[in-house]
């Protein structure tokens, strides 16, 4: 049967709003996908329970703040303890370019910074889950 | 991954690739729940429904935290609409139980409507039973108490809470139409909006005109989002519990909700059976176009298909 891609959006950090995130979230939702929407302030421990419990075959993060070096790489990380790192990590957010190759080298498949449509990011996420 | 020994372990991702392949309708994982349905049957099942924003998913958390503090572990369902459009969904019922995420006794699952033919009210009964079978002590069922397919998602509840809000008479309308009669416990909560007093009070008229047994919903004013009277809430979850234990009605009740649970598993294979005939079967097709040109009528084409799957 036809199932739908399962995305967890989630914003790690202390960011204040979740504009961005929302119209991700949006965007995913109109592409097909079930989106678990976890709002704001999550905690990488949290956003890895919450990809593991939701079996998600795709976590979409998003930073303003500036933690994105600490935060990302270190949902990565726990997902691979967790043995799910068969889940897809991709991030967004104001995003410096010069960080991305050490981003990248951490094991976030993609980065989309500011402006990046969403149809890349919806492309992108279908042609790169691992999951059947 | 070895689902079956995960799942009597306490993986977490066993069940949740359980809950999964069942939503998919995995033949496998249809075969998992055979084997294992002897296990079933030991949890709690709690239904939460009212109308979008009254405070479902806060309350769940805060009911979910004061059975943590009693050791207990608790599984959560959340349903959210799919739009019937793209057939995505926005699951946003985790952002009220954040910190219950990272909790060991709790497990919390998001799930979308899907497709209609009860698929979702099947994929609900699968997740409880997986989750029961995980050794969840309580499993609540969060729905929009809108639909048919909510209604018969909270019958496989033994106790259902209906959250209401203050000040929306249309609410209020809409529970008298449809839900009435299925609610277990009222809860009015923002209690600390105005009006909070006298959305009880009509609720109880109404309750007045809906005695069903000896056992009569109570309506309890609460304050979700500041944790004000979740307590008594629960109490009176445990009482309805004793009720339906003391009087026979839980077993009742369980026998109801597996009647239903087999008229739906075989509803949904029968029109399943109809629609791929109906794809490729020129029977169909032939009473379709005589129906459409007169020769025949839909109550004789319908009647003619009865026959049909009956005779084989
Ligand atoms: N004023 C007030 N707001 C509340 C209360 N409980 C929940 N809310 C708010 O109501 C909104 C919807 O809550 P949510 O639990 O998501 O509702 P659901 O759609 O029924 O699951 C959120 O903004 C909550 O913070 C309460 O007791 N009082
Ligand atoms: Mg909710």
């Amino acid at each position: 049967m036809d199932r739908p891609i399962r995305v967890i959006v989630a914003k790690p950090g202390l960011d204040g709003h979740d504009r961005g995130a929302k119209v991700v979230a949006r965007a995913l939702r109109d592409a097909g996908m079930e989106v678990i929407y976890t709002g704001l302030r999550q905690t990488p421990e949290q956003i890895v329970e919450t990809a593991i419990q939701e079996d998600a075959d795709c976590v979409a993060m998003s930073i303003l703040s500036g933690a994105h070096n600490h935060l990302f790489p270190k949902v990565v990380r726990l997902l691979k303890e967790k043995g799910a790192d068969d889940i897809l990590v991709v991030g967004g957010g104001v995003i410096p370019e010069d960080d991305i190759p050490g981003l990248i080298e951490a094991g976030i498949a993609a980065i989309f910074t500011p402006g990046t449509p969403t149809s890349v990011t919806i492309d992108f996420i279908k042609s790169n889950i691992k999951r059947s | 991954m070895d689902i079956r020994a995960g799942l009597q372990s306490g993986d977490k991702r066993a069940c949740a690739r359980l809950i999964s392949m069942v939503e998919n309708e995995d033949e496998q994982a249809i075969g998992i729940l055979k084997e294992l349905y002897g296990l079933t049957g030991k949890a709690r099942v709690i239904g939460i429904t009212g109308p979008p924003g009254a405070g479902k998913s806060t309350v769940t958390d805060k009911l979910a935290k004061l059975l943590r503090q009693q050791g207990k572990k608790v599984g959560i369902v959340a349903v959210d609409p799919t739009s019937p459009f793209t057939g995505g969904a926005i699951l946003g019922d985790r952002v009220r139980m954040t910190d219950l995420s990272t909790d060991p006794g709790v497990f919390i699952r998001s799930m979308g409507t899907r497709g209609a033919l009860g698929g979702l009210s099947k994929a609900a009964h699968g997740a409880v039973k997986v989750l029961d079978i995980f050794g969840m002590d309580y499993i609540f069922i969060e729905t929009v108490g809108v639909g048919q397919s909510e209604v018969d998602i909270v019958r496989l509840a033994d106790t259902v809470i209906m959250v209401a809000v203050p000040g929306l008479g249309d609410d209020i309308q809409a529970i008298k139409a449809g839900i009435m009669e299925i609610g277990d416990v009222f809860a009015v909560n923002k209690s600390d909006r105005d009006g909070a007093e006298r959305t009880a009070t009509e609720l109880e008229m109404m309750l007045d005109f809906n005695i069903r047994s000896q056992y009569r919903p109570p309506v309890i004013n609460i304050i979700a989002k500041d944790n004000k009277d979740v307590d008594k809430l629960l109490e009176a979850v445990e009482k309805h519990y004793v009720y339906l234990v003391n009087s026979g009605e839980l077993s009742q009740r369980k026998k109801n909700s597996i009647k239903n649970e087999i008229i739906d598993i075989f509803k949904y294979a029968m029109v399943k059976a109809i629609e791929e005939k109906s794809q490729s079967s020129s029977f169909i097709e032939q009473l379709i176009s005589d129906t459409v040109d007169k020769r025949l009528d839909p109550y004789t084409a319908a009647a003619k298909l009865v026959e049909e799957f009956r005779s084989r």
